[in-house]
């Protein structure tokens, strides 16, 4: 692409703002803490409001109540939307009355199966917890990876067939190695619209939507074909896993919390020490926020691309692999409920920042548990999470909306994290 | 600057480089090559290959099965190849090279189809007929597409409008015992999808990309709630009246394309009649040459005086109700009865077949086409016991797309401010 004389002009200008913008230093970026979570909070807030309003709406007792009186009716509304939430938040965090009573028990099983629900939802968290990572280190770098599922499902089948195919070695190096099978395939699946983009300019997310595509015909090739499991009558699923590769879980079953978790963190404190506090994680940004001054700052943006590619592919991968090693054992072709597209609200809900993302990976899990509790509760589909799931990005992606409900003054800062240019490139 | 780089990508177009002449000629050597090795190695001589050249369940249009000896057609086909791979090489074919490259891509797809029914009979005709019917939501799809991003917005929410149009339409076709009505509906609730993603995109310029997710998960998320809570609870909610065979008096008489094209779904002549409102409207109408300078160069678009927002809103909105036609097709046209997710991708396929068509009209229902007989071929080799699996032949279409997409064939022309919010000054 040519440039105008006028880029040239700015140029100074704009890398010492790109530079000093990003400083967390700089007493300008200072803002209070409810200023930075003001419109998430509010978000999740609205999306639930409105999630209780369609299950009110969509329930036969709150008619029933209507039509008997006004006032009938919106208790029934209320005992509706109580109950569906009071079922997901103690199907999720756990039942205080029972987490007290097994305190006072003293038993440490009670104790331990009274906080089930809070650490099955730790353990939904850790996938979303790699996925949302590798989509905002992505966006961090400009690059809309919308190719995460894809990434996740050829992460999985490496782990897969390392963690079976590989028998005899001892657990402190199967493990470590099967996981690293599983990032190193995602990388590679991630690699290739890298490339395409940085050679070819083009775009990286059609790009990625065909990989996905190929990645789910290719594991269900895999699964069927060269990687069924023996005696498996032909469907499509892997065999077990060696117990060598397993993620240890630290307590008995049902209880499934596992040490993936913890690698979750470690990965998102890796992730952010790699954005913020290296020159490469510098580079990353300055790439992704203006390609035209990191070019000018001789950056080599090829490589960003790539590599920045690579590493959300790695993330994306290890998502995989986590729930194969350390839950499910063994890959079936129904692994991933939607993590692709989750990957990018759970990106944009913690504003592309690694402990951002955690958190959000964090209601991600408490509403994907809960919902599960709420659906025998008070059967509600599952899917109410998905829609509030949605809502809450929404009002994220557009702050606009959220003022305009709350009064809130506008500030300037908000800028979009992403630019896309044509689906054909800009080179 | 966009008016500039218009001209040069249209210059490639037109112009066909000596690198790319002699890498087509290669290519097509290559296929020649290949069909002789592969497909007629161990082949005997009086092996005959069947296609049967008419849809089952047809009385109207009949033609004579195709009987062939297959090592005879085999090489046939690869001396064809060899030859258009010849003439290439040394004199080029200019503007036709495209056209010659879609030859020996059908012969190579022939001599494939011979050699994995030799000895067998396959339903050629039936095959082609479901290719048809399978292509029309990627197609319909590609014309969504095509409607916003020729005006600048990017689409990918698609796959969802298809979803919510399915569901609604339904769950209305049930309720009101009525086909029309059900599409209707549809329509609407499609519509109502890129109305929002025209609020999201255009007047709070969010990432069109963004807000064409939100509005994915959304569809996901609503679709399975309101299956689970009523359609699936409630048979007669999901059981809504089908639009049945129509067939052309005359025009269905004629063999092979007589059955596949004009006895046939209802569905299938509206996505004609759509090709060819959207053909002529987008590149010979004032109203086409305005929507496309929006998607070009929006401020001179609003220098002289076109109402760019407003454009671009029309642009979304028609582009949802193409989306909301396709989704229908599930429902009405095709399967009678709606299941969570049935739209599985197709939406995003539609988008690879805008791209691969170069955001034309005709070329998106070739790519179209193209997808469907890539998904209807995957069906039928399993049924034939191919010895390639049809999981990975199934992976051709998007291959292709990458390949397309990399410029490996030649640069398309993609609108110059596509995916750009526009700035009003």
């Amino acid at each position: 692409m040519k440039n105008n004389k006028n880029d040239k002009q700015d140029l100074g200008k704009v890398i010492l703002n790109e530079i000093t913008g990003e400083d967390p230093k700089s007493p300008k970026k200072k803002k209070s803490f409810w200023k930075k979570i003001e419109i998430p909070f509010l978000a999740i807030i609205t999306g639930l409001l409105i999630g209780g309003i369609l299950i009110g709406a969509t329930s036969q007792s709150v008619y029933a109540g209507f039509a008997v009186s006004i006032w009938s009716g919106f208790a029934a509304l209320g005992k509706e939307i109580g109950t569906a939430y009071f079922s997901l938040f103690t199907g999720s965090l756990g039942n205080p009355v029972t987490i007290i009573q097994a305190l006072q028990s003293g038993n440490a099983t009670d104790i331990r199966f009274a906080l089930n629900p809070l650490l099955e939802s730790l353990v939904k968290s850790t996938p979303y917890i790699f996925a949302g990572l590798a989509c905002a280190l992505a966006f961090r770098a400009g690059l809309f990876n919308i190719g995460v599922e894809g990434q996740l499902f050829i992460g999985a089948a490496a782990a897969t067939y390392v963690g079976y195919a590989i028998k005899g070695l001892p657990s402190y190096i199967h493990m470590p190695l099967a996981i690293l099978a599983g990032a190193a395939a995602g990388a590679l699946w991630a690699i290739v619209p890298g490339l395409l983009k940085a050679w070819t300019g083009g775009h990286e997310v059609i790009n990625c939507i065909m990989m996905n595509y190929i990645a789910y015909r290719l594991t269900t090739y895999l699964l069927t074909g060269p990687m069924t499991r023996p005696g498996g009558g032909g469907m499509p699923l892997s065999p077990m896993i060696e117990k060598s590769a397993y993620i240890p879980q630290f307590f008995q079953s049902p209880i499934r919390f596992h040490l993936g978790f913890f690698i979750a963190l470690a990965f998102a404190v890796l992730v952010w020490w790699i954005l913020f506090k290296t020159t490469w994680g510098l580079n990353l940004r300055t790439v992704g926020t203006n390609p035209r001054a990191a070019k000018y700052a001789g950056l080599n943006i090829t490589k960003t691309i790539i590599v920045g590619m690579a590493m959300s592919g790695a993330l994306a991968g290890l998502a995989g692999a986590n729930e194969i090693l350390a839950v499910n054992h063994s890959m079936a072709i129904g692994l991933s409920s939607g993590y692709g597209f989750d990957s990018i609200a759970l990106a944009l809900l913690g504003n592309s920042h690694p402990f951002g993302v955690v958190l959000a990976a964090l209601l991600f899990g408490v509403l994907k548990n809960g919902a599960t509790r709420m659906m025998v509760v008070s059967s509600i589909p599952i899917d109410i999470v998905t829609i509030i799931q949605a809502l809450i990005l929404i009002f994220i992606a557009a702050p606009a909306i959220i003022r305009a409900i709350f009064h809130l003054r506008s500030s300037k800062e908000d800028t979009a994290i992403v630019t896309l240019s044509s689906w054909g490139g800009g080179k | 600057m966009a008016v500039s780089t218009t001209t040069i990508h249209h210059q490639k177009i037109n112009e066909i480089s000596s690198i790319r002449r002699y890498a087509t000629g290669v290519i097509e050597i290559l296929v020649a090559v290949f069909i002789y090795l592969a497909f007629t190695a161990k082949m005997a001589s009086d092996t005959l290959t069947t296609f049967v050249m008419t849809p089952g369940g047809l009385d109207v249009g009949k033609m004579a099965d195709l009987i062939v000896p297959t090592r005879i057609t085999l090489i046939i086909l690869s001396v064809f190849c060899l030859i258009i791979a010849g003439i290439q090489l040394i004199k080029g074919f200019g503007k036709l090279t495209n056209l010659m490259v879609g030859l020996v891509f059908l012969a190579f797809i022939f001599g494939f189809l011979s050699w994995q029914a030799a000895g067998k009979s396959l339903n050629l005709a039936g095959m082609l007929s479901s290719s048809v019917l399978l292509a029309v939501p990627i197609t319909l799809g590609a014309f969504s597409g095509i409607l916003c991003e020729r005006a600048g917005v990017v689409n990918i929410a698609i796959e969802g409008m298809m979803l919510m149009a399915a569901m609604v339409s339904a769950l209305m076709g049930s309720i009101t015992h009525s086909i029309w009505l059900g599409l209707l509906f549809g329509i609407i609730s499609a519509l109502l999808l890129a109305l929002l993603h025209g609020v999201l995109s255009i007047k709070y310029k969010i990432n069109q990309i963004i807000s064409g997710t939100v509005i994915n998960i959304f569809s996901t998320g609503i679709t399975a709630f309101i299956s689970q809570k009523y359609l699936q609870v409630f048979q007669q909610l999901n059981n809504p009246p089908m639009f049945t065979r129509f067939e052309i008096p005359l025009l269905s008489k004629i063999p092979l394309i007589g059955p596949i094209l004009f006895n046939t779904n209802f569905f299938v002549y509206l996505m004609f009649i759509i090709l060819i409102i959207l053909q002529i409207a987008l590149f010979s109408t004032r109203w086409g040459l305005r929507m496309r300078s929006v998607g070009e160069h929006p401020k001179a678009a609003d220098t002289l005086g076109i109402n760019v927002i407003k454009t671009r809103y029309m642009a979304v909105l028609l582009g949802g109700l193409v989306a909301g036609i396709a989704g229908s097709f599930y429902i009405l046209g095709s399967v009678g009865r709606f299941d969570e997710g049935m739209t599985a991708g197709k939406g995003f396929i539609g988008l690879a077949a805008m791209i691969l068509g170069n955001y034309n009209p005709i070329g998106a229902l070739g790519a179209g086409m193209l997808f469907g007989f890539a998904d209807s071929l995957g069906s039928k080799l399993s049924l034939l016991g191919s010895v390639i699996p049809s999981t990975l032949m199934s992976t051709a279409p998007y291959l292709i797309t990458m390949i397309v997409l990399a410029g490996f064939v030649g640069k398309g022309h993609v609108p110059a401010a596509d995916g750009e919010p526009y700035n009003k000054e």
